[in-house]
């Protein structure tokens, strides 16, 4: 009877919402709205909005002011648990999955289910994922699998709880083209058993590709909705950044030397004592970008902080300018202008200090390079005052705690600092994460201006099509392991898609 | 089931982040902390049917109504506030020393040793030579469970604490063995120490009183303008930060617990030889625990911890006067000590937070 | 040395590792739900105190123990009001809680005692009497397993008993799964519609109620029912240890305690002709050993023991 009184009825409208912390505002006044039976695409720039929104859906934030209607019927989501009872459930960006727990000990977590046995768990689950075609084993440790693996699990947890609405944030942003392609197949699976599915996103080709409908938000305001069909990838864009954009990148051209960075046979075990890098070989050139490309947790990690002296090498040998740091402290590899910037997940675990200000975060790499036992910290602010200058950081002052800055602020302080230190090689990873389209267009400027002066650049990165634009070089990781390495211009996404899975295209040349 | 998908209960209130920070709220909201805690302590005193600002009146009376008062509350302030800006050091750090009781403890040891068999050495000598091996002998008691810390990341809590029991046995060890006073008759004693091995008196009260207030502003400056301050900061708040940046991480570790627990073995030497001037297992009588109040309640702050460890004092001596005037219990004092870093760190929850009431009918 | 004399030691061990056993599966089960709480020795110190006052006026047994275990749950309940609501320091607050303790407890026992006319303090003998070895017909008389199994006082068994029950739910009832999810990963926990809140809540009291029953056991079996100063002594600190080693199950707890037992009875156990060792010695042992516990389990860490990985972070929902 449910699903007679179902048809027709919006699965869920926004009326009128409002959030925003502290002084800033995050959402102002949406509307929206998901039928039944449909994908509707939440397009948006980092930063515009869409995760709040969605949150709120959830139970994880509530909003100052505004309606929700689930089915029809006014609700108040104040906690998870009502989301979840509500048929809504949220595969987060960041998975919220117990590690050391099972796949099936993960699902049934919370659940009201009686004490069952693990088999007769384990073969109800196995049913579910069947059913839509998932792929799951229910003993797994969550710590033994992969991202996608891991986000199989959100999903397979989400239906048992029965959920018929689900809202995926960001689902593609750790997968392989290939990969996501399945999951869209999935999706859709879902929408024609007459479940609702919002994807939370910023790539255009995903909402071309899988919804039925788009709506749009900026800085936390929802601009338009439109039927998928009828739009074009240039007028989303247009809405989602509020005027007409080319987003192509740049990539100059420039003089290439001889090596500056050679890799050679790097071998590395993490401290579980499991082999993160195996045999990895390569060179770095002055002027050029080589990109790295692989699934999360292939290795990436382990490459930068082996560079930086960061991580104990195993084996084989990192020459720079033909001769071998390994070994050396990560103080003498900075002294020798190899810069490290790493930006985690949490954006502030590597590399700044977050409760310190600019000032402060300036002296972190170049403090002991001043005489005598004290720090100095006028030229510190000097140099601050000129990097708000030139790079538009927005902070209410050089003392002000850097954890007080948006994503973008806090990512142009790094590299900043970073470039300020007038490095010979910089490495950096995932420097536009969570970055809005204007910041990152300004670190790609950077990294290119960097290039141009005959930097050797190791870029990091998680978006192929970025990676394809910018970079001269993409090396691909799999498994600790150099896939293979390809001038940027002659591959496809698709190639590189099987190369991070550990296939090899056969039609791949070798360019090295 | 579709009808009772409105959900009651929705809570009285919401609470949200403050971004902002802000010293001079920080300070107020210590102060009414301070405030809060003397009205729940005076509502307790009421409870036993005194007039909680009598109470109040007479522990300033008996903390500082005479010359000699005074002079007694200075004689607390002075490892309290050496021990204060020794756990400050190493809570700056996120390194949680529980244990600068236990290195004041093997500070005095060390210093008693000189005092008692090497008394004949020449004044500035012996007390030179005492003030630096309670830094060395402290020092090095920190440096063991920095160490572990460092090298295996193992509990400095527990080990610090640890470390606690095993000096105050090692103590009641040696008074009741090697050390044992044979002029005691028996009773388990170590001797009083010479003239000589005492500290002198200016003032009226023993020389550590300038030892304390020199301490404060050089940790002020230490932490504030050093390169090894800022190390403990920066390791303080993220390790991996630090060692991207350069620093080695068990170095600033090691290095600042020598330093916490050296503070703390030389308030050990300043208690044996200035005020008890003998050795006991009383020498540092829960100072290292007082200390962890005062450096929270501080803030952390060396001057502010000089003047957090003077309210304490008041509160200790004159817990001391009412209990012979009022028959109240001397550990009020240690009772209302607890319950004022409580409201300290209940209060501490307004700086970061703020609370809406929700309005009804939203 | 004869069969006697083992059968008295184990007996000695037994009784002085269970208030061990009490306060470390209190612990084990706070630290499941990812706070670490060091008031373990303030929250034994008030249990000592509370139940102590309440049976020294009320000469009743029934409110002597609740009144032991409702002060050691009302002050972890501060605990959580502080660490989970109002989101404070967990270790400082844990500390707070262990300095006021033992303050309270001198306070109140000093309040006791300055007004008996003996200036000592002794428990009513017919409220003592509850507590005595059981005495089960038979069973109690039998050789060797009478005196080894059958004469305890009761909380001897109670505490075995609890340390079944929650090692039971703590790996074989789905809420244990949940309170364990909720100390691994809160966020994860209350994605999953678990309250957060309330199991931390619920964990934390239940970890006071435990620690306050262990000051109830030290104040009427370890004291004897006379008031005794510093009557804890480190045994709260210990029990934190005891966590660790024990590997946070509740099952492994039961022989953890038992051993820190042995090391507390050791003394009065070893001949004094082949062991004429310093007291002081004697007193620091438990110490010692649980200092190179700790260390030893450091360096030894596995990946499969480890302590909740939320153990000791606030969580907040809407952190961003």
């Amino acid at each position: 009877m449910e699903k007679e009184q179902l048809n027709g009825l919006n699965a869920i409208e926004l009326k009128g919402i409002n959030k925003s912390f502290g002084s800033v505002v995050a959402n102002k006044n949406i509307d929206l709205t998901v039928r039944k039976g449909e994908i509707l695409a939440l397009l948006g720039e980092n930063g515009s909005g869409k995760t709040t929104l969605m949150n709120m859906l959830s139970g994880i934030y509530r909003p100052d002011s505004g309606s929700v209607f689930v089915y029809g019927q006014e609700v108040h989501i104040y906690t998870p648990q009502d989301a979840l009872n509500l048929g809504i459930g949220m595969i987060h960006q960041h998975y919220k999955l117990v590690d050391n727990l099972s796949a099936a000990e993960n699902i049934v977590l919370g659940t009201k289910t009686k004490k069952q046995s693990m088999s007769q768990l384990a073969k109800n689950i196995e049913q579910l994922s069947l059913h839509f075609g998932l792929n799951i084993d229910p003993n797994k440790k969550i710590y033994d699998m992969s991202v996608s693996e891991k986000q199989t699990v959100e999903i397979v947890k989400v239906l048992y709880r029965g959920a018929k609405i689900l809202v995926l944030d960001e689902p593609t942003a750790v997968l392989t083209p290939q990969e996501s392609k399945k999951l869209f197949a999935i999706i859709t699976k879902m929408k024609e058993e007459g479940n609702s599915i919002i994807i939370i996103t910023h790539k255009l080709n995903e909402v071309m590709e899988v919804s039925d409908r788009v709506s749009v938000l900026r800085k936390g305001e929802c601009v338009a909705t439109v039927e998928t069909k009828k739009s074009s990838a240039e007028q989303l864009t247009e809405l989602m950044v509020g005027r007409a954009v080319d987003l192509s990148i740049e990539r100059p051209e420039t003089f290439k030397s001889d090596p500056v960075l050679e890799i050679v046979r790097l071998g590395v075990r993490n401290d579980e004592g499991v082999e993160m890098l195996k045999d990895v070989n390569f060179d770095l050139r002055s002027g050029e970008i080589l990109g790295v490309a692989g699934v999360a947790g292939s290795g990436q990690k382990e490459l930068c902080e082996a560079l930086a002296g960061l991580q104990k090498v195993e084996k084989g040998a990192i020459l720079y300018y033909k001769e071998n740091i390994v070994g050396r402290t990560p103080d003498e590899i900075i002294r020798l202008g190899i810069s490290m910037s790493f930006v985690p997940e949490d954006r502030l675990g590597m590399g700044l200090v977050a409760s310190m200000g600019m000032t402060d975060n300036m002296l972190l790499k170049t403090y002991k390079q001043s005489r005598g036992g004290f720090v100095k910290r006028s030229p510190a602010r000097l140099k601050a005052k000129a990097l708000i200058e030139r790079l538009d950081i927005i902070t209410p002052g050089t003392e002000t705690p850097v954890s007080k800055l948006s994503g973008g602020n806090v990512q142009k302080v790094l590299l900043g600092r970073e470039i300020e230190s007038q490095p010979n090689v910089l490495i950096t990873a995932y420097p536009v994460r969570g970055l809005d389209i204007n910041s990152a267009y300004t670190i790609y400027d950077l990294l290119n201006e960097q290039k141009m002066k005959g930097v050797a650049i190791l870029f990091i990165g998680e978006d192929l099509d970025v990676l394809l634009e910018l970079c001269d070089r993409i090396m691909v990781l799999y498994d600790g392991q150099v896939q293979d390495i390809l001038q940027a211009d002659q591959v496809t996404k698709e190639q590189i898609g099987l190369l991070m899975t550990g296939q090899k295209p056969r039609e791949l040349k070798e360019v090295r | 089931m579709l009808k009772s998908r409105r959900i009651k209960g929705e809570p009285l209130f919401k609470i949200q982040r403050i971004e902002e920070e802000s010293p001079t709220k920080s300070f107020i909201v210590r102060v009414l902390a301070v405030l809060a805690a003397l009205t729940a302590g005076g509502f307790f005193l009421s409870l036993l049917g005194h007039n909680p600002l009598v109470i109040y009146q007479a522990m300033f009376k008996g903390s500082f109504g005479s010359v000699m008062s005074t002079q007694g509350t200075v004689k607390i302030v002075v490892p309290l506030v050496i021990n204060a800006l020794a756990v400050s050091l190493a809570f700056k750090m996120r390194f949680w020393n529980i244990g600068t009781e236990g290195q004041m403890i093997v500070g005095a040891i060390a210093a008693s040793y000189f005092a008692l068999f090497k008394g004949n050495w020449p004044h500035f000598l012996l007390i030179s030579t005492m003030a630096l091996v309670s830094i060395i002998a402290g020092g090095l008691y920190g440096l063991i469970p920095a160490y572990f810390k460092a090298r295996f990341s193992t509990n400095e809590t527990l080990l610090t604490l640890m470390a606690n029991y095993i000096a105050l046995y090692a103590v009641q060890y040696l008074k009741e063995g090697p050390w044992k006073d044979p002029g005691a008759k028996g009773f388990p004693q170590i001797a009083r120490f010479a003239q000589n091995a005492r500290l002198s008196m200016p003032l009226g009260v023993h020389f550590g009183w300038i030892i304390a207030l020199l301490a404060v502003p050089l940790v002020y400056i230490y932490l504030r303008y050093s390169k090894q301050g800022y190390e403990i900061a920066v390791v303080g708040e993220s390790e991996k930060t630090a060692t991207y940046a350069g620093m080695s991480v068990p170095k600033v570790i090691m290095r600042t617990m020598f330093l916490s627990g050296g503070l703390a073995g030389l308030a050990g030497m300043l208690q044996a030889s200035g005020a008890d001037r003998t050795l006991t297992d009383t020498v540092a009588g829960g100072v290292g625990f007082t200390a962890i109040i005062v450096a929270w309640l501080a803030n952390l702050n060396p001057a502010a911890v000089l003047l957090v460890s003077f309210l304490f004092a008041l509160l200790e001596k004159g817990g001391g006067y009412i209990q012979s005037m009022f028959k109240i219990s001397a550990s009020a004092a240690d009772v209302l000590q607890g319950i004022i870093l409580f409201f300290v760190l209940a209060f501490e929850f307004f700086l970061r937070y703020r609370i809406i009431i929700n309005k009804k009918g939203d | 040395m004869d069969l006697n004399y083992l059968i008295s030691f184990i007996y000695a061990v037994i009784v002085a590792g269970t208030p061990l056993l009490l306060a470390t599966l209190g612990e084990i089960i706070t630290q499941k739900a990812g706070n670490l709480n060091l008031g373990v020795e303030g929250m034994m110190y008030i249990g000592v105190a509370s139940g102590f006052a309440v049976a020294y006026y009320t000469k009743n047994p029934i409110f002597f123990i609740l009144a032991a275990i409702l002060s050691g749950a009302l002050a972890a309940f501060l605990y959580a009001l502080l660490t989970v609501t109002l989101k404070a320091n967990q270790t400082v607050t844990g500390l707070a809680l262990s300095i006021f303790g033992t303050g309270f407890a001198n306070f109140v026992g000093e309040t006791i005692t300055n007004t008996s006319p003996t200036r000592t303090a002794v428990l009513d003998g017919k409220l003592m009497s509850y507590f005595k070895p059981i005495n089960i017909p038979l069973l109690s008389d039998l050789p060797i397993l009478g005196r080894l199994l059958f004469q305890y006082n009761i909380f001897v068994y109670l505490a075995v008993l609890i340390a079944l029950v929650t090692g039971y739910f703590l790996f074989n009832d789905i809420r244990g799964l949940n309170l364990r999810a909720v100390g691994e990963n809160a966020a994860a926990a209350d994605a999953s519609g678990i309250d957060v809140f309330k199991y931390k809540y619920l964990a934390i009291c239940f970890g006071g109620a435990l620690s306050g029953l262990a000051g109830a056991y030290i104040s009427v079996i370890t004291a004897g029912g006379t008031w005794t100063a510093n009557s804890v002594s480190g045994l709260g600190w210990i029990s934190v240890a005891l966590v660790i080693f024990a590997g946070w199950n509740p099952y492994k707890a039961i022989f953890g305690s038992a051993i820190f037992g042995a090391l507390r009875v050791l003394r009065f156990y070893l001949p004094r002709q082949s062991f004429n060792l310093p007291n002081s010695l004697y007193g620091a042992l438990p110490f010692l050993v649980t200092a190179l516990v700790i260390i030893f389990t450091s360096i030894f860490n596995s990946k499969e023991i480890q302590q909740p990985a939320g153990c000791g972070v606030n969580y907040d929902r809407e952190e961003r």
